[in-house]
């Protein structure tokens, strides 16, 4: 026991309060399993804060997007209703902006995160679940921003979303059925705002928090995994810091300054809001869907290209397919430091793909 | 906790203890202070974000005189309900052609009331207010005040109420 915990301890009445609740919550259980865990210190543990910020951002997420919910309208009201809030509202604006900045920059974090841990190897035993639970967040992070995107029904929410679910449309076979049950109908309309709307509110926080809870769970359980670099060193020269209260402290500061960030985007770039949508009106040139949608959205375009008709949506489909099936088995190849031909080979798998992310997204925008 | 690395680590051992405690409290009134601030910079909008309907009834509400245009066509010895900013109020227009605008908030709890020709009364059904429908007096049952009095001026084409 450090001395500020005894000190609680000591005085009076706080100190029956606390065995009053001890006795009844066992927060000595609570406080042991949150001291156990210990964060090693090394010259990459700048990369262990990422999954905190993406934290973060979930957390504002939740706060501004209850916020929102106090005057947002889905359906047919939709367009009408953020208008107000951007233009009519005190502030709406900036919660507006707040809630689409932190979207982004969530995603963007949780990219961070994963990249990371990727290439500390943080997905070896016995880490197995703390990587297909995070893939299973980003997933649902990413459906978070899809459905999102589309709620304000401005131009350019209705052509993103548009194209967006020509994705799941060519998919042979059954393909159109799940378009026409994403969108209720043939088209992106009112009835599709309103599903959308329950998905982005109701059912993907309901999956997302308790993976959440899993995932934190896991990483209190396990600890931080070390790099390569740092797992060779002998014992005596690895540091590491308590992460209850130390490293949450630190922790809390990237918080602010995450908090710092996005107050400065939301409030000197407040977010746009375009023309109503108009189902009869051309698509507007150079539209193109979220950045982290672009390097799909990319492939697709380039496949379309080189093969004809439905060919090459199908074998861009084929390709993210099994590329998001390498990446999750992944902790089942690269198992054990001792294989290190597997070892370098996950390497420079991480590699290329955040490479081939990064061309194919820079690519998509040069041809916007 | 001797392998750990401290990070500001306000229990280390100072050379006077005394400095220690009040190190301690510094970094503690600090905290506090700047929390404040964070506090209230998100705070501040929030509130004013929320209460942004609240305000704008408010200045609604703020209005003194109400324009019904047709009104003077209402029937003699019946009444109407209209809007006085965002309240309910009544408009009665009496068998022996005078002309009365009431609050129709029952000052109990609340209720709206309703004008009863029949009985020449004003009645509230949640707990059996009874008032006088030419001055709004209250007259039996629960209800505390008086409802308020408006001025009522009719003329050809419509009936203005002001606030008295
Ligand atoms: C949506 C968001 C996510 C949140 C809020 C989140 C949160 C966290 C937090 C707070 C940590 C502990 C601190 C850290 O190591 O950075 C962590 C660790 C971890 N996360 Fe995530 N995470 C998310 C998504 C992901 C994704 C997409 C992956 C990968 C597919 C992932 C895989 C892991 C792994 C393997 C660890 C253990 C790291 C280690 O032990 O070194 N997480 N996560
Ligand atoms: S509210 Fe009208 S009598 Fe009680």
């Amino acid at each position: 026991m450090d001395k500020s915990s005894s000190a609680v301890r000591n005085s009076g009445l706080v100190a029956s309060a606390y065995t009053w609740l001890d006795e009844r919550l066992g927060l000595d259980e609570i406080i042991a399993f949150a001291r156990h865990k210990t964060v090693p210190q090394h010259k990459h543990s700048f990369w262990y804060y990422w999954g905190g910020i993406s934290l973060f951002f979930f957390i504002v997420q939740c706060l501004t997007g209850v916020l929102l919910l106090v005057y947002y309208r889905p359906g047919p009201e939709a367009y009408d209703s953020v208008r107000q809030i951007t233009y009519d509202i005190e502030f709406g604006w900036l919660i507006r902006s707040a809630h689409s900045w932190s979207a982004n920059l969530m995603v963007l974090a949780v990219f961070v995160h994963m990249f990371s841990v990727y290439l500390m190897k943080a997905y070896r035993k016995p880490r197995e679940f703390g990587w297909w639970s995070g893939l299973g967040l980003l997933g649902i992070v990413m459906v978070f921003g899809f459905s999102g995107y589309l709620l304000p029904m401005d131009e350019l929410a209705y052509f993103a979303t548009k194209v967006g679910l020509e994705i799941p449309a060519s998919m042979p076979v059954i393909g159109p059925f799940i378009a026409d049950l994403l969108r209720g109908g043939p088209e992106v309309n009112e009835i599709t705002i309103q599903r959308f709307f329950a998905l982005h509110v109701v059912v993907l926080p309901a999956l997302f928090l308790p993976l959440l809870m899993f995932h934190l769970w896991l990483v209190q359980k396990h600890g931080n995994a070390v790099p390569p670099s740092e797992e060779e060193k002998p014992e005596a020269l690895r540091r590491s810091m308590p992460f209850f209260p130390n490293f949450l402290a630190k922790d809390l500061a990237m918080w602010l300054i995450a908090l710092n960030a996005l107050a400065l985007l939301a409030s000197l770039f407040p977010w746009d809001l375009g023309p109503q949508a108009d189902a009869l009106s051309p698509a507007p040139v150079g539209i193109h869907p979220e950045w982290y949608f672009m390097s799909q959205f990319q492939v697709l375009k380039v496949f379309g290209r080189w093969f004809p008709g439905m060919t090459g949506e199908l074998l861009g489909i084929g390709m993210f397919t099994i590329a998001g099936v390498v990446w999750g088995l992944i902790p089942l190849y690269d198992r054990d430091s001792k294989l290190a031909m597997r070892a370098r080979i996950a390497t420079w798998i991480g590699f290329a793909a955040i490479a081939g992310l990064i061309l194919l997204t820079i690519w998509g925008y040069a041809e916007v | 906790m001797p392998d750990s690395v401290p990070m500001n680590d306000a229990s280390a051992p100072l050379e006077d203890p005394q400095e220690g405690m009040s190190r301690r409290a510094f970094v503690a009134m600090g905290t506090a202070l700047v929390g404040a601030v964070y506090g209230a910079a998100i705070g501040y909008p929030v509130y004013r974000y929320l209460s942004t309907p609240a305000r704008r009834a408010a200045s609604a509400a703020a209005v003194t005189q109400v324009d019904l245009p047709g009104a003077d066509k209402l029937e003699i010895g019946s009444a109407m309900m209209f809007k006085f900013g965002t309240k309910p109020a009544l408009l009665i227009h009496h068998k022996d052609d005078t002309w009365v605008a009431l609050d129709a908030v029952c000052t109990h709890l609340g209720c709206t009331v309703q004008f009863e020709p029949e009985q020449d009364r004003i009645y509230c059904a949640c707990h059996g207010g009874v008032y006088d429908p030419r001055t709004g007096e209250n007259v039996a049952g629960p209800p505390p005040k008086p409802l308020t009095k408006f001025n009522v001026e009719v003329s050809d084409g419509q009936v203005v109420v002001r606030r008295a």
